[in-house]
């Protein structure tokens, strides 16, 4: 079963992020490092990227007429945004739920685990086979 | 024969067969396919079968019966009709006459002005460089089918260009040489920027586009810009051990382990810079690789020969004008003279380069050389927000917080 597993930050982290310490930086770039590698060699990694702050975004409307409308985005109402995500592949909704609480628990300020929240979706597939 | 001596041996004679079949039957779209099922069909036989006889012999063998089926395949049916012409047969007199310029004819197609950069790169190291479908598109981390489809697409534009497959002459012949150095930089680039980036396994572009620029040097030996693209090439691939950490950071220039440069690799480079510019042409590469051969000679990061860096910048400023080469140069002008000078300097490039992350990185390193550690920050913020280069943002990230703590 495929899962998108999706890190959702808010404005606030990412400026807390710029207020990090030199270690803390290094701590947090080896932990997604090895934590790509443990799922690269468990079998269970599909796909994984990282986005771009969210000053990059933009939001594109169109109503079939006219030229679409380009605007900056993230919806402005917007309090947290997606900036990275991993499409894994893996036996149960647990182990899912499993990678998901690592990828949570990475480590900030002073080492201390994020707690971010992270969004775990199945993706839709083939039919299953009946057990 | 080991598989890599095979893979090694299909890739030379890649351009050549296509080049027979292609002018045989007249139909470059049909015959790149057809070649790259020969290829295909070699790396399966050839590891357990032994080489055939003639090896080149037995790929145009192969290739013209698969172009022949694919011509009879319902789908290309109408193309042969489109076709009028039957095919001709080559003597052996054309054939040996025609295979210097083969290469080059193909490389000339590849890199057509009707196709975008990302379409010439995926035909070039198809056709030229023998990849097959599957190791390009694991190069540029897109599913094998999207770069089959966008190889089909390049050859369906050029085929609708009506490009004779010759080659370019007269007035044409140095636009399109220029096109066909790019294109292999641009592959150079990609391998060399995506050195730092993730644990997959690549193949490795930077070799493939040294290898591409050899062999174009060998043909065009007097071109001095070829020799000028292969010796930056070399030059830059020399530094490539010593430019990424145990977890790929990206270690700057001045930071490296110089006793990890490829000593071999900055010896050729030199020697091909220098014989470029005794003939006195000097051309944008060459300048580039002057510049990497000075990095690349100098002991020490301290040692760095600024003076020749910025007067050779200035040179590559004139005879062609473009931002990125204004803002090296205010790095080389404020080793020499100071961050000041550097800074006035990246002050007129907010019209053209504004919300660039590079600007705002290189005015970031320089306010912290003048001791304006708060805007330096500011600015390091600017860049990693901007950029979208993960090895760039991470490198970004640890400068910032080298700042923060006062490092």
């Amino acid at each position: 079963m495929k899962y998108m597993i999706m890190m959702h930050t808010g404005q606030d982290a990412t400026e807390g992020i710029m207020n990090w310490s030199q270690q803390d930086v290094k701590r947090h770039i080896e932990f997604q490092h090895d934590f790509d590698r443990e799922l690269r060699e468990a079998g269970e990694m599909v796909f994984n990227e990282g986005l771009t702050f969210p000053d990059q975004a933009r939001i594109v409307r169109h109503d079939g007429k006219g030229a679409p409308a380009v605007t900056d985005g993230p919806f402005p109402e917007a309090k947290e945004f997606l900036i990275g995500f991993w499409i894994v592949d893996c036996a149960n909704p647990e182990r899912a739920y499993e990678i998901a609480a690592k990828a949570s628990s990475a480590p900030g300020k002073d080492g201390a685990p994020l707690g971010i929240p992270i969004e775990v979706r199945p993706i839709v597939g083939p039919p299953q086979a009946d057990a | 024969m080991a598989d890599r001596s095979i893979e090694d041996l299909l890739r030379e004679l890649a351009p050549r067969v296509l080049a027979v079949v292609a002018r045989k039957y007249r139909d470059f779209d049909t015959a790149e396919d057809a070649v790259q099922e020969a290829l295909l069909a070699a790396h399966q036989h050839w590891p357990a079968d032994g080489l055939p006889d003639s090896p080149e012999a037995w790929l145009i063998a192969t290739a013209s019966r698969r172009l022949i089926n694919m011509w009879r395949g319902d789908d290309a049916r109408r193309r042969r009709e489109e076709q009028d012409w039957a095919p001709v047969t080559a003597t052996a007199a054309d054939e040996s006459a025609a295979d210097r310029d083969d290469t080059l004819q193909l490389l000339f197609m590849c890199t057509h002005r009707a196709l975008t950069p990302a379409s010439a790169i995926a035909l070039t190291l198809r056709a030229v460089g023998g990849l097959t479908t599957a190791e390009i598109a694991a190069a540029f981390l897109v599913p094998e089918a999207t770069m089959g489809q966008r190889i089909s697409r390049a050859k369906q534009r050029i085929h609708a260009s009506g490009e004779p497959f010759r080659l370019p002459s007269g007035a044409d012949w140095r636009p399109r040489l220029d096109a066909v150095l790019h294109v292999l930089y641009l592959i150079f680039s990609e391998g060399y920027a995506s050195s730092g980036g993730r644990e997959l396994v690549r193949t490795d572009l930077s070799k493939e586009a040294i290898r591409l620029a050899r062999e174009v040097h060998r043909l065009l030996p007097g071109e001095p810009e070829v020799t000028g693209l292969l010796a930056l090439m070399l030059l830059n691939d020399a530094r490539r051990d010593a430019r990424t950490g145990p977890h790929e950071e990206l270690i700057p220039l001045p930071e490296q382990d110089r006793a990890r440069w490829d000593r071999a690799a900055i010896a050729e480079g030199v020697d091909l810079v220098s014989a470029a510019l005794r003939q006195r042409a000097v051309g944008p590469y060459q300048l580039q690789a002057a510049v990497a051969a000075v990095h690349d000679e100098a002991a020490t990061a301290a040692e760095t020969d600024w003076p020749q860096i910025l007067a050779l910048y200035g040179v590559l400023e004139r005879i062609q004008p473009n931002p990125m080469v204004t803002l090296n140069r205010a790095v080389a002008l404020a080793m020499v003279d100071g961050p000041q000078a550097g800074l006035k300097v990246l002050d007129t490039l907010d019209g053209p380069l504004a919300g660039h992350h590079r600007l705002a990185a290189v005015r970031g390193h320089l306010l912290e050389m003048a001791g304006d550690r708060p805007a330096a920050i500011e600015q390091l913020r600017a860049a990693a927000v901007a950029t979208s280069s993960a090895p760039e943002l991470r490198y970004l990230m640890t400068e910032i917080g080298r700042l923060r703590d006062g490092g």
